[in-house]
């Protein structure tokens, strides 16, 4: 029976008790704050898919961490020195069963998710485009100091850290940069991928519903860096093309020169269209540093 | 005629004055004292012109606690910007200062206080565990403290004279190219690596060659304590890992001084690869980091158990595969940089094998206690609080291994969480456990248990607190560095919640700092007075004197056992020789403090660009390595009737207490 | 041979007090630790050889390797490393039959091959600098530079350290410590050749053909 004068019992009590509390935080900030838990409570397939292999991975992983936790409890309670029932046997030094469990058994598990991550690795590869009815929407994204600029080379048409799109619809990013390295991330609708000057990677994302989405820049690219936060709206279908012809009628067209005005390091700012006057912006940005400058 | 350097490279704002000026009062401070005291030429021949590990060992320690400060400082600020930056708010932090701060945050706490604690004990420790005298090249590990002192120098100088680096602890280019970085801070950084890097590689080179050289008759590799083991393998990691780190930089120092390309935007440059070169050193690094950790709780828990260690030949293996693998994992660091599938789940899959080991050596400790008799003085609490802290922040690990989960948190706070929780709940928490358990070594008298106690408590609770809530607020969206954000994200109540974590960890360091002091001055009530062995150890540091004597062992032992202690109080031990021989002590010498203070000149005038100056600090560095390296390889002789004289004065002083 | 040497030469598994060893097997000590440096010094090689293997043809427009390498320039730089190895290592051989003379004078011709060596390389950048091919032009060029270049300031230093121990052996002879000392210096020069083998081979031959 556990005797209330013991520190060791204490000692158990209050670090169980500090864990407990920690253990119950996790569902109480769940429950509070669940609107902005984008990663948990995603709005897109990819990111759905995402979470459950972090779940699953996770329920996994507990059948390793909570034996430790039972053993240091236990062991710590049992085999204390002041314990006369803890059985004292300095010359236990070795177990070839207890090593194959402990060796084969996180062995065993890591077999499994290795599988498991084989498969979802290929899967959920970012330049893996999204199986759908719906024709893919491609959208450039370039990141610039401190800021995004998004060209839609079909629709001949240009945002600035604003991006809008019809739910449902699969969206291929291509993504550069003209900036130090930064990532392209919008958590809501799946992971995110290094934008990079000179080179240029892929995502495809999908929404699930009509929102507004929180994106930002992942890697620090200077300064303004905590500036480089944007929307990405999934909207309906006719709204799109609302937003799209709305664009059209603009009077901001932009091509190289406009864009390199644009390019100049600035932060916080305001949303912008533009009419993409040169449908070729984005591989002209790609090959921008491919090459010395022509004087 | 000072390059770059101007005046107003002195003036900063507010907040960062203040910390310089206190940081130049503690200077000022420390150095009245040695006057007042009259203790320069005590503090010259003792401690600054030294070659014995004993005292290099302190001297690591006390360069580290003052780092440690400077670290955590910037750990507070951090905490307190972010807590306060949101919505209209700008926090009291413009963002370049808030970006230098977690530069020189990680930069510190990894480099000056990670490596240099465990530098410290490994100085203190393995001559004692292996049953030698010194380590392989004395004059060589004193330049390496010399180098890792002048680094840190450099560090605090940074923070008076100039910026720091504003590009992250690692400094990604093209972020840290000229182009992106023109400034001084990125040049402050890559030095202050470069000198550290430099001595760190020279302690890899010896300490490898000690413990492979120097151990004590009877003492075979499988016979050696973990604990060596652990600074064995750490040490091969060092050696192979760290020319990486100084080609890298100075390649990168290539690009910034004479306009080359390799890792810049344009002329061909590929950033990609620094990213490869810079992890492919980063992840052995990082197990350099806790492999010693490891170490430190293997020779603890047994000795507080009264029980060998669990599984000796497993635990071996475990650090061999553990030291294997750290090689073949660095890409799980950018699975995000767009690798095919194929190249990051082999990453994932070799990363997650390195979690057996590691879950191994935690349940072979966890059996030493089985059947053990525990004993739950602080060093047990320390590694009481590693299990719960440390086995969380590695299973966040599996999961960030896995590549499409990695594409949600990589760069979040998720990542912050599990990395500080290796660091802190893992490395931090056994350097202390170390600290405590090996005190009474070195200076004949315990660190007072009731604050200890108390900083414990604080420790688990406040970094409990101050950790938890980020892995949520990682899965909420919230990237790492950023120093301000809007109020619609609602992360600031979480950022509050953490910033109160803080203030308590900050109370439990303090109290350990005071409980330092407390100790040292009630150092009479907490004398040990076992003769050196105040825990009832097994390996061969108890069995010699505390604190030790210069010779470490009058006579060198024979041993036939792991735990060789125990085996001699078990009456199982070979019969131990009797005669005293002559011992030759490695000469003092104050070349190693001059290289250090030479290259802290040519790293500060090579970030500003004092081209002239940096001449002189490698003229300085190069006269000063013809010097010792035309020595004749002098030595102080201690007789043989001099040691027994010294160890029957022993004997008789402990009679008499 | 003078017997102390002989103390020395022997390989003690363990530190051993009770023989009149006062340096406690230092001669073991310092060749292996020195091989430990050497291994760490070929790991900043093999980095900058990768680095120039992702490079090499990163020209970005400007020259490639076939246009600026001369195979007839790179092959006596060889030729004179190699010798100088073997001139290198009779010194070392003198210096085990403790014959002063002769090993200052093979120093004297390693040195001279060596700074021959030197001047051939600085010869052969500053035309490449003069025809316009300098490092800051392109990925390539930078890394040719350093690869071939830090090899190049390794020599350098190696030179200076042959110096050193010139006038060392000159002045005191060969004891214990410069005897240990003149063996890991050969152990420095082989392995710079050594790394000039393979920089010939990578870089000269294969970016020539």
């Amino acid at each position: 029976m556990k005797k209330p004068n013991n520190p060791v019992y204490y000692m158990l009590l209050f670090s169980g008790i500090l864990l407990f509390i920690f253990l119950i935080m996790q569902p109480l900030e769940i429950l509070h704050f669940r609107d902005y838990i984008s990663v948990l409570f995603p709005k897109g397939d990819i990111a759905l898919e995402q979470r459950n292999l972090l779940f699953i991975v996770q329920i996994i992983m507990l059948l390793v961490i909570i034996p430790v936790f039972i053993c240091t409890f236990i062991f710590s309670w049992k085999y204390r020195a002041d314990n006369p029932k803890g059985v004292y046997d300095p010359d236990l030094v070795d177990n070839i069963f207890l090593e194959f469990v402990w060796w084969g058994v996180p062995f065993v598990i890591v077999v499994l998710i290795s599988i498991l991550t084989w498969y979802k690795t290929y899967e959920l590869d970012p330049y893996k485009p999204i199986q759908s009815e719906k024709k893919a929407i491609t959208i450039q994204v370039v990141a610039l100091q401190w800021k995004w600029l998004f060209i839609y080379p079909e629709e001949n048409i240009a945002s600035l850290n604003f991006l809008q799109f019809p739910k449902d619809t699969p969206l291929h990013f291509e993504i550069t940069a003209d900036a130090p390295m930064n990532s392209f991330w919008i958590p809501a609708l799946g992971g995110q991928i290094y934008a990079m000057s000179k080179m240029k990677t892929e995502l495809y994302l999908i929404a699930n519903q009509e929102g507004d989405f929180r994106g930002s820049s992942a890697n620090i690219s200077g300064e303004g860096f905590a500036a480089m936060h944007f929307i990405a709206r999934a909207s309906s279908e006719e709204n799109y093309q609302q937003w799209v012809e709305s664009i059209k009628q603009s009077q901001k067209g932009l091509n190289w020169e406009s864009y390199s005005k644009i390019a100049l390091p600035s932060q916080e700012d305001a949303p912008e269209t533009y009419n993409l006057t040169d449908p070729k912006l984005f591989d002209k940005i790609l090959n921008k540093y491919m090459h010395p400058k022509k004087e | 005629m000072l390059g770059r350097l101007t005046l107003e490279d002195f003036k900063h704002d507010f907040v960062q004055n203040g910390a310089v000026a206190s940081m130049v009062l503690g200077g000022v401070g420390l150095i009245a004292l040695i006057f007042y005291l009259k203790r320069w030429k005590w503090l010259w021949n003792e401690w600054l012109t030294t070659t014995d590990p004993k005292r290099i060992g302190i001297m690591y320690i006390v360069v580290v606690l003052i780092m440690f400060m400077k670290g955590f400082g910037d750990a507070m600020m951090l905490r307190a910007q972010q807590a306060m930056a949101v919505g209209d708010s700008q926090g009291f932090l413009t963002a370049g200062h808030f970006q230098e701060v977690f530069s020189a945050h990680g930069t510190t706490m990894i480099f000056f206080v990670g490596m240099g604690f465990i530098f410290g004990l490994v100085n203190l420790i393995v001559p004692l565990q292996i049953g030698a005298r010194d380590v392989a090249f004395p004059f060589l590990n004193a330049l390496a403290f010399w180098l890792f002192t002048a680094a840190s120098m450099l560090v605090l100088i940074s923070l008076a004279i100039g910026k720091f680096s504003t590009a992250g602890w690692l400094a990604y280019p093209p972020l840290s190219e000229l182009e992106y970085s023109p400034g001084e801070g990125v040049d402050y950084w890559i030095w202050i690596l470069q000198i550290a890097g430099v001595g760190t590689t020279i302690s890899g080179i010896n300490f490898l060659v000690t413990i492979l050289k120097m151990r004590c008759p009877g003492m075979t590799l499988m016979k050696t304590p973990i604990f060596v083991w652990s600074i064995l393998c750490a040490m091969i990691l060092v050696i192979f890992a760290f020319p990486v780190l100084t080609a890298t930089l100075f390649m990168l120092s290539l690009d910034r001084y004479l306009d080359m390309h390799f890792f810049t935007s344009g002329g061909g440059g590929n950033p990609m690869l620094y990213v490869n070169l810079i992890w492919i050193w980063g992840h052995p690094e990082v197990y350099v980091l806790i492999l010693p950790g490891f170490g430190i709780l293997s020779e603890i828990v047994p000795t507080f158990s009264e029980k060998r260690l669990f599984g000796y030949v497993s635990m071996v293996w475990a650090l061999l595969l553990i030291t294997f693998y750290s090689f073949v994992v660095w890409l799980h660091h950018f699975f995000t940089m767009g690798a095919s599938p194929g190249v990051n789940t082999f990453f994932a899959i070799m990363t997650m094998v390195i979690a057996i080991p590691t879950g191994v050596k935690i349940f072979n400790w966890l059996f030493t206690k089985f059947r053990g008799r525990v004993h739950f003085t602080s060093p047990m609490l320390w590694f009481f609080a590693f299990l719960l802290n440390f086995t969380v922040g590695g299973m966040t690990g599996v999961l960030l291994s896995v590549p499409p989960v990695d594409f949600q948190v990589h760069n979040s706070l998720f990542l912050i969480a599990h990395f500080h929780g290796m660091a802190i709940g893992g490395l931090l928490f056994s350097l202390f456990a170390g600290f405590t358990y090996w005190f009474p070594k070195f200076t004949g008298f315990f660190l007072d248990e009731k604050l200890n106690r108390y900083a414990f408590w604080c420790w688990l609770g406040g970094f409990l607190l101050a950790f938890m809530p980020l892995y949520m607020l990682g899965f909420m969206g919230a990237t790492r560095r950023l120093d301000r954000y809007g109020v619609e994200t609602n992360w600031h109540p979480l950022f509050v919640l953490v910033a109160i974590g803080a203030v308590i960890i900050l109370i439990g360091a303090s109290i350990q700092l005071f409980g330092l002091f407390w100790s040292i001055k009630n150092r009479k009530k907490n004398w040990d007075h076992t003769g050196g062995d105040p825990w009832n150890g097994r390996t061969l540091e108890w069995s010699i004197p505390s604190p030790p004597p210069i010779y470490n062992f009058a006579i060198i032992p024979t041993v036939s056992d792991v735990d060789p202690l125990w085996a001699i109080k078990r009456g199982e031990a070979p019969p131990a020789r009797k005669d005293y021989e002559d011992i030759y002590i490695p000469k003092n010498t104050p070349i190693g403090m001059y290289i250090g203070l030479f290259s802290l000149i040519f790293g500060f005038a090579m970030t500003w660009h004092i081209y002239w100056l940096a001449i002189i600090g490698l003229i300085g560095i190069l006269v000063n390595t013809i010097i010792q390296l035309s020595g004749n390889d002098e030595h102080d002789l201690i007789t043989a009737a001099q040691v027994q004289e010294m160890e029957e004065a022993r004997i008789r002083g402990n009679a008499a207490l | 041979m003078n017997d102390s040497m002989m103390v020395h030469h022997t390989r003690d598994k363990t530190a051993n007090t009770s023989t009149p060893d006062p340096y406690q097997d230092a001669f073991s000590k310092t060749v292996f630790g020195f091989w430990l440096y050497i291994l760490t010094d070929c790991l900043i090689f093999t980095t900058l050889f990768t680095t120039y293997a992702v490079m090499h043809n990163e020209t970005f427009g400007g020259v490639h390797s076939r246009d600026i390498f001369q195979l007839s320039t790179a092959f006596t730089e060889t030729m004179i490393l190699l010798f100088s190895s073997v001139t290198c290592g009779l010194s070392v051989i003198a210096a085990v039959n403790n014959e002063r003379k002769k090993i200052l004078g093979w120093l004297i011709v390693t040195f001279l091959l060596g700074i021959s060596f030197i001047a051939i390389e600085f010869r052969e950048f500053s035309d490449l600098v003069h025809e316009g091919h300098k490092w800051d032009q392109s990925a390539f060029l930078s890394s040719f530079f350093t690869l071939v270049g830090t090899h190049g300031l390794h020599v350098s230093v190696g030179l200076f350290w042959l110096i050193v121990m010139f006038v060392q052996i000159f002045i005191k002879g060969i004891t214990i410590p410069t005897f240990r000392r003149l063996v890991i210096f050969s152990l420095f020069w082989h392995f710079l050749d050594l790394i000039w083998i393979f920089i010939f081979t990578f870089v000269y031959l294969m970016g020539v053909l």
